[in-house]
């Protein structure tokens, strides 16, 4: 077959058959993993407020509300309900004071105010040594510690926080997330 | 060119990564464990596969001068496809990848074999070429990102043998340079024997 010659309607119709070609197989593969890609992150999600919070049996998915952060933000807050009372609170809150891009968090909090546990939705930390966060090391520390008592700092600061070797800014970055958490129930559930 | 050196190019006498030096961006930047960089290696090669078979069979039909808009397309194409699937089929590599995923688009590895070779090849040497060169990038990015991983975080594939840290700095960007710069110089040592 004979090569196509630049002439302005084999141009235009062949750039407008590709674009027709690409948008229709892309079209197709959309559809086919639509349902796939809202799965996991719906399961990534009741994973890890299954992590943060004691056992419960409601749905928090369906009972999520939102508090205003007063930074013009507002966090989203999973309820852990088991027989109709309130277990814990699931928080996923975020920081922007990560070493490079935004930190997201889900930490699960009692009704006191206590922390039970976090577990890191999102990180892009340098892999060894910010993203040790994730490991219990690190974040075993703020288990059971209520931060009105137990300033979220690293030591570094003047706080009792034992920061990440190497990793002073993710560990900052990690309180900040708690801190923020933290402050937004407290101002909810004055209200 | 028989199919089988055709195939085996990538690996060491063309390779994309060691010889050519062609699509530094995900190489530096993705490179920090071993698993990044095979995942990142993974995804280009399917990509390569897919552009270089399309743009074969396509290329008699697209005029010259409007090739490379009409390529690209294409790329992109295929590029958002393996971003989909990886979304929906290994999210936790996808989180790990992120930006560098799309940015395969531009990678000029892929617009380099689909202007130098499948524009001018038949169906399945381009098959062929796509795939060793995927290959070779694959294998570059793999031993690149365990030397990485080895020395800077004493762990291979997530897997830690040492107590505490490694050398720091090759998980960081310099890290990336210094590792490539001695691989590039272990190839140019052994190809002039």
């Amino acid at each position: 077959m004979a090569k196509t010659e630049s002439t302005f309607k084999n141009m235009a119709m062949a750039l407008t058959f590709i674009a027709i070609g690409a948008s229709t197989c892309l079209g197709f593969v959309h559809e086919f993993t639509k349902k796939p890609i809202e799965l996991s992150i719906l399961n990534k999600k009741l994973n890890a407020i299954k992590q943060v919070v004691p056992e419960f049996n409601n749905n928090p998915n369906d009972e999520m509300f939102r508090l205003p952060t007063g930074e013009g933000d507002s966090l989203d807050i999973y309820p852990a309900k088991k027989d109709d009372l309130i277990v814990g609170y699931a928080i996923n809150t975020y920081t922007k004071d990560g070493f490079s891009g935004n930190i997201s968090i889900m930490a699960g909090f009692k009704p006191d105010g206590s922390i039970i546990n976090t577990s890191v939705l999102q990180q892009k930390e340098t892999p060894g040594l910010g993203t040790k966060m994730t490991e219990p090391l690190f974040k075993d520390q703020f288990i059971d510690k209520n931060p009105s008592e137990f300033m979220l700092k690293v030591k570094k600061d003047g706080g009792p926080v034992d920061a990440i070797t190497a990793a002073t800014i993710s560990s900052r970055a990690f309180c900040d997330a708690i801190q923020r958490a933290y402050n937004t129930l407290q101002k909810g559930e004055t209200k | 060119m028989n199919q089988l050196q055709n195939f085996t190019k990538g690996f060491i006498k063309e390779n994309p990564v060691l010889v050519l030096v062609l699509g530094m961006c995900p190489t530096l930047a993705t490179t920090s464990s071993a698993i990044n960089g095979l995942g990142m290696g993974i995804a280009t090669t399917f990509v390569l596969i897919g552009s270089n078979v399309v743009i074969s069979l396509l290329s008699n039909l697209i005029p010259d001068k409007v090739r490379i808009p009409a390529f690209i397309v294409i790329i992109a194409s295929f590029v958002t496809i393996v971003d989909l699937l990886m979304q929906a089929y290994v999210p936790d590599l996808y989180e790990k990848l992120g930006i560098f995923i799309p940015l395969i688009v531009v990678n000029c590895i892929v617009l380099g074999r689909a202007e130098a070779f499948a524009s001018k090849n038949a169906v399945f040497p381009s098959f062929v070429d796509g795939f060793g060169m995927g290959l070779g990038f694959t294998m570059a990015l793999g031993i690149l990102g365990a030397i990485r991983e080895i020395i800077g975080s004493g762990a291979i594939f997530g897997y830690k043998f040492i107590s505490g840290d490694g050398i720091l700095v090759f998980i960081l960007a310099p890290g990336a340079f210094i590792a490539l710069g001695y691989l590039i110089a272990l190839i140019n040592r052994f190809k002039r024997t």
